[in-house]
């Protein structure tokens, strides 16, 4: 549908967009994640042909993107955006909606009958002839969003639609744009620093740092193999600990690590630097005198509690196992277990679960960087 | 007689010239709506399109356009006066058209006065309108033409408040109805020209009059635009802090 390659966009010295190559196939829903910053924005108003690239080039369903304006509008108008601002104009809520239709000259009856199933998909109907200001913030996005799906766009760009907003508003949002996706067949692709929110909503996620787009593919593939230690810090998984691999055997390696051996699947060789990280929620804690049996593709550490951090119906439990390993336990069996500051016990995690990073230096990958 | 006794005499006077509808009087107020409100119509007609190109189009010098418009917020009006009596004068390049001394002429001479002060406000009431809001309508699919007159739509209330000023400076000004009209009675002499001349005479009730009529005006002025404003403002954008302010 849409094809991207080497693109990219500066402001002033500041490379926002660099080199993104990126493949958007009809029909998915693909999340573009990434902290604030990190250049999302811009590759969707790059996407929307709001702005140029100053290399690279873009192809919409086999289409140049770089001819005249007129050209470029015809583009634009098979696509629609909703910003992360809902950007509602000074005009009542039908009106509001009407532009997209206004502006390609259709029939006002036609107009108007449009608007109308628009509000009703996105639950507004009581409100068509209110003032859009006087809206909630979730009742101006949803405005927003309907705006955008009148024009039965066949790609949608949404620029994090549902940050600030409260977790109702998100979830109306959210199954909005499903609904979209599944009845329009609309692409969608989707801006969002919510982890989550991709992690729900989408079927492939590109992640953002710092302008490039450092990892591209299906879900388990991000959470579970992040190309590297920002993308494993962004995607929640941490803490992340270096090693050499001591031993390969048919996959099932060692490494060594701060003094402590774990057992890992991996084709990497003997020597290698590395880095692995191990999902909170892989982590079974036990009693230290209840060490389950051992088997060869299982580590059992032994370690202290260093931290218990409440984490909704969770208990984020940080141990000390020579090896910092965060284990992710529901509350009431942490309550069974008695987990207290100080106390020993044993993680077990199974090799297949531990998730092994080549590169821990990070070689010509940008740094993680927390900007506002 | 002293000043103070004048001035009460002055403005028995008004009243009763106000009160009595005198045909002079009404004459004078009559033409000097028509010849204002002609240039402030005309001004609107071309700051607001002319504004919409300087602030929407990206060219070189473009700052340097803006600064000289705000420079010439401040244009004395005997200036103006000056430059089109110059153009319109029998020997000038206009002088075939015979508008010197005609309220024509001086409609062309108030037009020219309030042009830079609306449209360098219609500049700053679209860079008002957030960025945002011109991203939204591009993605929509407008043409620039059509992206501008939503935004200059979106910008109506700060639009209102140039055009009031402008009118506000074409009627109270006197350099340009003086150079351009001559004061000619029954013909071109507006209120202005009228307080300028009559103060001259010695005759103050009828200047205090006139003076009055102005103010009135520019009293129905303020209160029909706060009418509009007040009107169509919904109860969200008070708190906001106003249209655009």
């Amino acid at each position: 549908m849409i094809r991207i390659s080497g693109v990219s966009r500066k402001f002033g010295e500041r490379e926002v967009v660099s080199g993104i190559d990126l493949a958007i196939r009809r029909g998915e829903i693909f999340a573009l994640i990434g902290p604030s910053g990190s250049g999302k924005t811009t590759l969707l108003r790059l996407i929307d042909l709001l702005d140029f690239p100053m290399a690279g080039t873009m192809t919409f369903d086999g289409m140049r993107t770089d001819g005249p304006e007129h050209e470029r509008r015809a583009i634009r108008r098979r696509m629609a955006m909703v910003f992360q601002k809902p950007g509602v104009l000074n005009a009542t809520v039908e009106q509001n909606i009407a532009f997209g239709l206004q502006f390609r000259g259709m029939q006002k009856d036609r107009v108007h009958e449009r608007v109308t199933s628009s509000l009703e998909m996105v639950g507004l109907s009581g409100l068509s002839q209110r003032r859009a200001l006087t809206l909630s913030g979730g009742e101006m996005q949803r405005v927003a969003i309907a705006r955008a799906i009148v024009t039965e766009p066949e790609v949608l760009l949404l620029d994090e639609p549902t940050a600030n907003l409260d977790p109702l508003s998100t979830g109306i949002i959210e199954n909005l744009i499903v609904r979209v996706n599944r009845e329009q067949k609309t692409t969608v692709i989707l801006a969002t620093h919510d982890m989550g929110q991709g992690q729900r909503l989408a079927s492939r996620i590109g992640v953002m740092m710092d302008g490039h787009l450092v990892q591209t593919g299906e879900i388990y593939d991000i959470f579970y193999h992040p190309v590297n230690r920002p993308i494993a810090t962004f995607v929640g998984i941490d803490p992340v600990s270096d090693g050499i691999v001591e031993s390969n055997e048919n996959n099932l390696a060692i490494i060594a690590v701060h003094g402590v051996s774990v057992q890992a699947v991996t084709a990497l060789k003997k020597g290698e630097r590395v880095a692995f990280c191990i999902r909170p929620e892989e982590v079974t804690l036990s009693l230290p005198d209840a060490c389950p049996p051992a088997s060869s593709a299982r580590n059992c550490l032994a370690g202290t509690i260093t931290r218990l951090l409440p984490y909704g119906p969770f208990t984020r439990v940080h141990v000390d196992c020579g090896i910092p390993v965060t284990a992710l336990v529901t509350r009431r069996s942490s309550e069974e277990l008695g987990l207290v500051m100080g106390m020993k016990v044993n993680a077990t995690i199974k090799a297949t679960a531990i998730h092994v990073i080549t590169d821990p230096e990070d070689k010509g990958n940008p740094t993680h960087t927390t900007t506002g | 007689m002293n000043e103070v006794q004048e001035i009460m005499d002055g403005i028995t006077q008004a009243f009763q010239l106000i009160t009595t509808l005198n045909p002079e009087l009404l004459q004078v107020t009559a033409l000097s709506l028509y010849i204002s409100l002609s240039a402030t119509v005309l001004s609107t007609l071309i700051a607001i399109p002319a504004g919409g190109l300087i602030h929407f189009r990206e060219f070189t010098g473009k700052r340097m356009l803006i600064t000289i418009i705000q420079t010439l917020y401040s244009v004395p009006t005997v200036i103006i006066g000056l430059l089109v009596f110059l153009l319109i004068s029998r020997s000038g390049p206009f002088g075939i058209l015979g508008l010197l001394f005609t309220p024509t002429g001086m409609i062309i001479g108030q037009t020219i006065l309030i042009l830079p002060i609306m449209t360098g406000l219609v500049i700053t009431a679209l860079s008002g309108v957030d960025r945002n809001i011109r991203d939204t309508l591009v993605s929509l699919g407008a043409t620039e033409f059509q992206s501008i007159a939503q935004i200059v739509q979106e910008a109506r209330f700060a639009i209102l408040g140039a055009v009031i000023l402008g009118f506000g400076r074409a009627i109270s000004e006197v350099g340009v109805a003086m150079m351009i009209g001559g004061n000619i009675r029954g013909e071109t002499r507006v209120l202005t020209t009228s307080i300028a001349l009559e103060t001259g005479m010695g005759n103050f009730g009828l200047s205090i009059a006139l003076g009055i009529v102005l103010l009135a005006i520019a009293l129905i002025v303020v209160l029909i635009m706060n009418l509009i404003t007040s009107g169509a403002l919904s109860e969200s954008d008070r708190i906001r802090g106003g249209p655009q302010a």
